[in-house]
C-alpha cells in the first residue's frame, strides 16, 4: 500500500518578536502511522504542533490536514482532529461523564459518556472528578476526550512525562490500538525509548529545524554503520526491564 | 456529516457552567448566604422604629382611662416589672425615658358639686436629661389627656369656652414602608454585583489559565458560543437566586410586592440587565488580571465602593451633596432606585426609563473596555 500524506507542512516558520521559534520546517505524516516529533525543551515542537492543531497563528509557509489547508479552512480541520494539550486542566467541578458530555456537545457529536470511558478502562471512574484520577488516569482521560469526534488524526503533546513504568506502557497499549482502528497518531516525547518502541516514523527538531526523518530502526542502522560503538555494551535486559519484571506488569491506579 | 449546531455547543458550555457554579461553595456563598444573612440582620434592627421606654411606678392606676390610652400607643413600651429604685436609676442612666405615676384622687361627694373640685386623676410624669425622648412621651401625654379632660367635662355637664383653634387631623392610609423593602433590592443589587464581577472573572481567568479555552479553541466551537454559555448558566443561577431571595424576603419578613407575580418578573428583568452590565466588569477584570490571586483585588475596586455608596444599606440621600454626585454616578445605585420603585411603588419597566438609560451608558462603556482588555491565552 502506497503511504498517503495525511498532513503536508512545508517550509513553516514562527516568530515570536524577534525570536524565531521554527525556522522553516517541512515534513508528512502518512496517514495510519504513529509519528513522532523529537527534541529537546524549546526546539519547536509544540509550537509546530499547536499551528498544525490550528491554535496558533504561523508566521508563513504552508500546512495542509487531510487536504484542508490551515488558513481557510481551520473550522473544517477542527472537526477531524483530535488535540491533548500538554498540561491542560478541564472545566471544574464536573465529574467525567459530564465533561465527555460537554465535548460531545462541542463537537456536535451524540455519543454516551460511558462509549467513550470505555475505550480508555475508566467507566469506574465515571462519577469521579478529574483531578481526582492518577497521572496515567488523566493522560487517558485526556486521549479519551480526544477520540470523541471520530477523529483522523491526534496529536497527543508529551502524554507519558510523569507516568511510571506500568501506566507508560498501558498508555502505549492504548495509543498502538488507536492507531489500528485506523487513527494517525502525532506524538511528542522526550523518550527515546519509547519512540523507539512506539513510532513508525521520527522527526527530530532542533533549534527551529528538522535535522531528520526516519523509521527508528534505519536512524539506528545507520548510526551504527557511521562506526558508532556505545561506551557500554548494552545487554539484552535493562533496568526498566528489571522494574516491571520485579514490581510486575499489571499497572496500578495511584 | 450532520450540519454543526452552534446551538448545541453554547448549551453544552452553559450546562457544564451551571453545574460548575452551583458546585461552587464560594458562588453560592456570595449570591445567596450573604444576601440572606445581611437581610436576616437588618431586617431584625431596623424593623422597629422610634420606641420611648416608659417605666410606671408602683401603684400606677392601671385601670385609668390614662393608662389604657397610653397602653395603645404603639411608639410607647410601658416597663412594670422594675422597682421604683431600679427605675429610678435607670432614668438617671437614660436607659429608660421616662416615669409614670398615674393616681387615682379620692373624691368627696360630700362636697359642693358645683364650684372647683380635685380632678378624678393626677399624672406625675418624670423625665430625664440622659433622653432626649421624654418629648415623644410628653406630646403624646398632652393629646391623650386633652382628650380625656374634654370628654369628662362634657359627661360632668360643664360648659366650654370654644377653643382658640381646633385641631382635626386625618391620617392617609398608605402602605407601610418597612425596612426590608428598602434593604431588600439593595441585597439583591450587590448579590448580582459579585455574582457578575467577581464569578465571570474567575471562571474566565481559571479556563483561560488552566487552558479549557485553549483546549475548547480545538474543537470546532465558536468563540460567542463559549462567553454566550457562561453567560446563560450565569443568568440563570443569578436569577434563581433572586427568585430565592425574593420569596425569602416576601414571605418571612413580609417584602412588599405590589403587583405579585407581575412585580417579581419586572424585578428579574431588572436582575438580568444588572447581572449583564455586571458581567461585563467581569471581563473586564479577568483580562486585566495577571493570575487568580489579583482578581479579588481587582474586583473589590469595582464592587466596594458599589456596596457602601449605591444606597444597599442606606439611602444616598443620607451622604453629603458631593458624595451624593459620586453615588449618581453608579450603575448599583440606579439599579437599586429601580428595583424599589418597581418593588414598592409598584412602577412598571416603563416608569423606570431614566435609570434604565443610565445603565444602559455603563453598558456601552464597560463592554466597550471589556472588549479592548479582554484575553482568550
Amino acid at each position: 500500500m502506497a503511504k498517503q500524506p495525511i498532513i503536508t507542512v512545508n517550509n513553516l516558520t514562527k516568530n515570536y518578536g524577534d525570536f524565531a521559534a521554527v525556522k522553516g520546517i517541512s515534513f508528512e505524516v502518512y496517514e495510519g502511522e504513529i509519528f513522532g516529533l523529537l527534541g529537546p525543551n524549546g526546539a519547536g515542537k509544540t509550537t509546530t504542533l499547536e499551528i498544525i492543531e490550528t491554535l496558533r497563528e504561523k508566521t508563513s509557509g504552508e500546512v495542509m490536514v487531510d487536504g484542508f489547508s490551515i488558513d481557510k479552512d481551520a473550522d473544517s480541520i477542527k472537526k477531524i482532529i483530535g488535540v491533548q494539550l500538554q498540561a491542560a486542566g478541564y472545566y471544574p467541578n464536573l465529574n467525567l461523564s459530564e465533561l465527555i458530555s460537554l465535548f460531545c456537545g462541542l463537537y456536535g457529536i451524540t455519543k454516551t459518556p460511558m462509549e467513550m470511558l470505555e475505550k480508555v478502562a475508566l467507566t469506574d471512574k465515571a462519577k469521579a472528578k478529574y483531578k481526582e484520577l492518577s497521572g496515567g488516569q488523566k493522560q487517558r482521560f485526556s486521549i479519551a476526550t480526544t477520540l470523541i469526534n471520530d477523529p483522523r488524526i491526534i496529536f497527543l503533546d508529551e502524554p507519558t512525562t510523569g507516568l511510571d513504568p506500568q501506566a507508560r506502557r498501558n498508555l502505549w497499549d492504548l495509543i498502538r490500538e488507536i492507531r489500528d482502528n485506523g487513527t494517525t497518531v502525532v506524538i511528542t516525547t522526550h523518550y527515546m525509548d519509547e519512540a523507539e518502541v512506539l513510532c513508525d516514523r521520527v522527526a527530530f527538531v532542533d533549534g527551529g529545524h528538522i535535522v531528520g526523518i526516519d523509521t527508528p530502526d534505519h536512524f539506528i542502522d545507520k548510526l551504527l554503520e557511521s562506526g558508532f560503538e556505545r561506551k557500554k555494551q548494552v545487554k539484552d535486559a535493562n533496568l526498566e526491564d528489571v522494574f516491571i519484571n520485579l514490581t510486575g506488569k499489571e499497572w496500578r491506579e495511584g | 456529516m450532520n450540519k454543526y449546531s452552534n446551538t448545541r455547543a453554547t448549551l453544552a458550555i452553559a450546562k457544564a457552567s451551571f453545574r460548575s457554579i452551583i458546585r461552587s461553595p464560594s458562588a453560592v456563598v456570595f449570591s445567596l448566604a450573604f444576601p440572606l444573612i445581611f437581610i436576616l440582620v437588618f431586617a431584625n434592627i431596623g424593623g422597629g422604629g422610634v420606641a420611648v421606654d416608659v417605666g410606671v411606678a408602683k401603684g400606677s392606676d392601671t385601670l385609668s382611662p390614662v393608662y389604657t390610652a397610653l397602653r395603645k400607643v404603639s411608639v410607647i413600651n410601658l416597663i412594670t416589672t422594675q422597682t421604683a429604685d431600679e427605675m429610678g436609676k435607670n432614668l438617671s442612666k437614660g436607659s429608660i425615658d421616662a416615669i409614670i405615676d398615674i393616681k387615682k384622687n379620692v373624691i368627696d361627694p360630700s362636697q359642693s358639686p358645683v364650684g372647683p373640685q380635685k380632678s378624678p386623676f393626677t399624672v406625675n410624669v418624670q423625665y430625664t436629661t440622659s433622653s432626649s425622648k421624654g418629648a415623644i412621651l410628653k406630646s403624646v401625654i398632652v393629646n391623650i389627656l386633652n382628650e380625656i379632660n374634654s370628654t369628662y367635662q362634657q359627661m360632668s355637664g360643664q360648659m366650654l369656652p370654644p377653643p382658640a383653634a381646633e385641631l382635626r387631623e386625618t391620617t392617609v392610609s398608605g402602605r407601610a414602608y418597612k425596612y426590608i423593602d428598602f434593604i431588600l433590592p439593595g441585597q439583591l443589587g450587590f448579590s448580582l454585583l459579585s455574582s457578575g464581577v467577581f464569578g465571570t472573572a474567575f471562571v474566565f481567568i481559571s479556563l483561560r489559565l488552566t487552558l479549557v479555552i485553549k483546549r475548547f479553541f480545538a474543537t470546532p466551537v465558536k468563540r460567542y458560543s463559549i462567553v454566550l454559555g457562561e453567560a446563560l448558566a450565569r443568568l440563570t443561577f443569578s436569577l434563581l437566586g433572586a427568585v430565592f431571595i425574593i420569596m425569602v424576603g416576601h414571605f418571612m419578613f413580609g417584602f412588599t410586592l405590589i403587583h405579585g407575580v407581575v412585580t417579581v418578573l419586572n424585578m428579574l428583568v431588572l436582575s438580568a440587565i444588572g447581572l449583564i452590565i455586571f458581567m461585563g466588569f467581569g471581563f473586564t477584570v479577568s483580562g486585566i488580571a495577571k493570575n487568580e490571586s489579583t482578581v479579588p483585588p481587582l474586583s473589590n475596586i469595582i464592587t466596594l465602593p458599589q456596596f457602601l455608596l449605591s444606597g444597599t444599606f442606606f439611602s444616598v440621600t443620607a451622604f453629603p451633596k458631593w458624595l451624593q454626585y459620586v453615588s449618581n454616578a453608579l450603575p448599583l445605585t440606579h439599579l437599586n432606585n429601580a428595583m424599589r420603585k418597581v418593588a414598592f411603588e409598584g412602577a412598571g419597566l416603563g416608569d423606570v426609563t431614566h435609570q434604565l438609560f443610565i445603565l444602559l451608558l455603563w453598558g456601552i462603556g464597560v463592554y466597550a473596555v471589556a472588549v479592548k482588555t479582554f484575553k482568550w491565552e
